[in-house]
């Protein structure tokens, strides 16, 4: 846990070179030495004339910003992926029995694993869902899981993601963009295709559609609208997929039925993929100010009339303090020992624990319990005094909102710059798609990048970058 | 489709087409600006004739008071406080097809988005009059990429249809608008009036639609006053004429409710005007004023958008 010497994914702790990065190396050994920034260069303008961007709230002057793309790719082996992934399928499995059952019978508060305060405190508890029994047992149809590994050994999960994940849609045309600027590099190994997410979606989406829906269910796609930082992966996934791409204002409950506003009349909608905060789907049950939500939503999900995917009230499984207990939640549910770590974890609320996080401020990361995006966490070996008294003041007004954990030891991943390649950290962000007839994976996720040297953050909002990530095959 | 997805569709296209309406008016009041002292000295206000034509002379008066070649150039151009002018109208574009952007092709995407981005270029710094070709042809470029992507690349479904009909609902209001403004120069005289201030405001009309050359082939004799308001109005194969928006509008309302197996009130004032441009000669809408003509047309034209607005949009 605590390496001194970082692990990098193509030089591992020693400097020599890993067998699933053999190819690209002997390829950057003997590409000549424009070819990289003239690739650089070509990968930006795709972006910027594709649209890619993402907008950054309160942001006015860089109100659409690109996320930089590093053209090195971060590369798996066939048999870290197969670990991977079964610990992923493992874990999301667990999460969504964790979620049935509180909002059911309660099974693991009367077992004494997780403490019920945890659950009824907490603000994305959702009182509605409870004894609303799912057409799917399905409640998080999409994770998007953050990986991040200190050695060549382990997979550690950083977080869970169980709302709205977003980054999809750069990790498909992060790829999109290497097959067309490295076709040799590209057809020089065998990559693991990724491109079926799309129909993956789609799928699962359609399998967790209420029982009285026709047999081609009616998908929308339900967004907060242009403005918001996600708009462009919205767009995109609802293009892909063929389902409209709806607002809030174009839907409409009537007798407990939702239906869309087209040139046709009324059209019925079976399935949403919600891409909107609970807090904002229905103002007549959550927030009332909303403008963003559909009146009558609930009625009609609580009625069976149409599914809503990520079922409300997920987020109670995904804030950072309950995310302390999922290798119980992992042992409760299925029996097995967890395949992926958790990072170690000091909860704020219990007494012990935070007299150790403020004697060590220095060397944690803090974060909120309900934080997300990088924003409201303190970096200790990066931070000033004054950051970290100001910490302290926060965390001593209330522990509750608090975890810390120590600052690991990320991996690194070489990035392309202007003095050629330079060991970034990195993380790793693989979409895990539960729907009824099982969990589908496609072989990748997104790499986001820490852009600065030495930096640990590697939240887009923050200035991180993203990569494409090649699982090869076994 | 989503009421919503179409009536982006449409704005987006009605847009497009007034950015290039737009750039054709400048291009013909720099050109008429341009002219020797000789021919314009009989009529210096040609920029504020382009202000008329494009709807925006009390705007213009009450933002600028006097009319100057470079005031008018960053009215029609680059004015944010002027919603249609070119930059304006490129940014509602933007907005429409980033907000219906699942509807549209890449290749229309890529052309909206381009345009966008080279356009603001310009916007930064004040532009030269020297320049303004160059910028205008730069509009009327995108404009052609973005039709020609539409043409090539979308479906044939109601996604296009409505995009179509965006196109020409604005097209029959500039043609219409262009020629109301310029009526007083075709009020059809006996002798043929060669040369002169006339002649390069006749020209000066046909270019502002592209149909200089177009009108030689049609008719093969000299300009002529009521032959121009025939071609711009009655004749079906001159693209930008009003018949011809009509045919247009009419077919593509019909594809609509054939596709949805239901027909509206748009459909029916769509095929009454179209019918009505058909058995029209100009003599005879000559004789009841032209003027009276255009101005009913546009305020039909008007309707025809509300009931498409009603009836599928809203």
């Amino acid at each position: 846990m605590t390496a001194q010497v970082i692990f990098d994914e193509m030089n591992g702790h020693d400097g020599e070179s890993r067998a699933a990065y053999r190819v690209l190396q002997e390829w950057l050994a003997s590409a000549p030495p424009q070819l990289l920034e003239h690739r650089r260069e070509e990968a930006e303008l795709f972006f910027r004339r594709v649209g890619i961007t993402f907008a950054v709230y309160g942001n006015t002057e860089a109100e659409e910003r690109l996320i930089p793309f590093d053209i090195i790719p971060r590369i798996l082996s066939g048999p870290e992926w197969a670990h991977l992934s079964r610990g992923l399928e493992q874990r999301v499995k667990a999460l969504n029995l964790f979620l049935k059952d509180i909002y059911g019978p309660r099974e693991i508060l009367r077992a004494g694993i997780v403490p019920p305060e945890l659950v009824y405190l907490n603000p994305y508890y959702r009182p509605q869902m409870h004894g609303l029994s799912l057409n799917s047992d399905i409640y998080v149809q999409v994770a998007g899981v953050d990986i991040v590994r200190v050695d060549n050994k382990d997979f550690y999960v950083l977080e869970d993601n169980l709302r709205t994940p977003s980054g999809v849609s750069y990790m498909l045309e992060n790829r999109e963009v290497m097959m067309r600027l490295f076709p040799d590099l590209v057809a020089k190994q065998r990559i693991r295709p990724i491109e079926n997410y799309v129909d993956e979606l789609l799928g699962t989406l359609k399998s967790v559609a209420p029982a009285s829906s026709p047999r081609e269910p009616t998908v929308v796609l339900l967004t907060p609208g242009s403005l918001n930082s996600a708009y462009y992966e919205h767009s995109f996934l609802a293009d892909r997929m063929g389902v409209e791409l709806v607002e809030g204002r174009d839907l409409f409950v009537r007798d407990e039925v939702v239906y869309m506003r087209t040139t046709e009349g009324l059209k019925r909608v079976d399935v949403i993929y919600s891409r909107i905060d609970d807090d904002f789907l229905d103002p007549l049950v959550f927030r009332s100010d909303s403008a963003l939500g559909v009146p009558g939503l609930i009625a009609a999900y609580r009625a069976g009339h149409v599914a809503i995917a990520n079922a409300p009230g997920t987020g109670v499984a995904d804030d950072k303090a309950m995310y302390s207990y999922v290798p119980d939640i992992v042992r409760f549910y299925m029996g097995e020992e967890p395949i992926l770590k958790n990072v170690p974890t000091w909860r704020c609320r219990e007494k012990e624990a935070l007299s150790y996080v403020l004697d060590h401020l220095h060397e944690l990361v803090v974060k909120e319990v309900n934080g997300s995006g990088g924003y409201g966490m303190l970096v200790g070996p990066h931070s000033t005094a004054e950051a970290r008294e100001h910490f302290r003041t926060r965390i001593l007004a209330a522990p509750d909102n608090y975890i810390a954990q120590p600052t690991l030891a990320l991996s690194t991943s070489p990035i392309f710059t202007e003095k050629g390649l330079a060991p970034r950290h990195v993380d790793l962000r693989p979409f895990v798609l539960s729907g009824r007839d099982g969990v589908r994976l496609v072989p990748g996720g997104l790499t986001r990048v820490a852009l600065t040297e030495g930096s640990l953050v590697v939240n887009s909002s923050q200035g991180g970058g993203t990569k494409d990530t090649w699982v090869l095959s076994e | 489709m989503l009421s919503r997805d179409a009536d982006s569709l449409y704005w987006l296209s009605r847009y497009v087409e007034r950015a290039e309406n737009t750039a054709r008016i400048l291009d013909v009041a720099y050109r008429m600006a341009s002219m020797p002292i000789s021919y314009s000295e009989a009529d210096t206000n040609e920029w504020e004739s382009a202000l008329i034509t494009a709807c925006g002379i009390d705007q213009f008066r009450a933002l600028n008071g006097e009319v100057t070649p470079e005031r008018v150039i960053e009215f029609l151009a680059f004015s944010e406080e002027n919603p249609s002018s070119i930059q304006s109208c490129f940014n509602t574009a933007r907005q429409n097809a980033r907000s219906v952007r699942s509807a549209l092709t890449s290749e229309m995407w890529e052309a909206i988005n381009s345009a966008w981005l080279d356009l603001r270029r310009y916007s930064t710094k004040k532009i030269d009059v020297e320049e303004l070709p160059r910028f205008l042809n730069l509009v009327k470029e995108a404009s052609l990429r973005y039709d020609g992507s539409a043409m090539r690349t979308m479906l044939r479904n109601d996604a296009y249809w409505f995009s179509r009909l965006g196109v020409y609902i604005e097209r029959a209001d500039n043609t219409a608008r262009v020629l109301d403004v310029k009526y007083h120069v075709l009020l059809p005289q006996d002798a043929e009036v060669g040369g002169g201030i006339d002649y390069y405001q006749w020209a000066a009309i046909l270019r502002s639609v592209s149909a200089l050359v177009s009108y030689q082939w049609v008719y093969h004799q000299n300009l002529r006053p009521w032959l121009v308001a025939d071609l711009l109005i009655l004749r079906e194969e001159m693209p930008r004429s009003l018949a011809a928006c009509y045919g247009a509008l009419s077919r593509h309302l019909d594809d609509i409710a054939h596709r949805y197996g239901l027909s509206g009130s748009a459909q029916r004032q769509a095929r009454s005007i179209h019918a009505r441009l058909v058995n029209r000669n100009i003599e005879d809408i000559f004789q009841h004023g032209l003027h009276e003509f255009l101005h009913e047309f546009l305020a039909e034209n008007n309707r025809l958008g509300l009931a498409i607005t009603q009836q599928y949009l809203g």
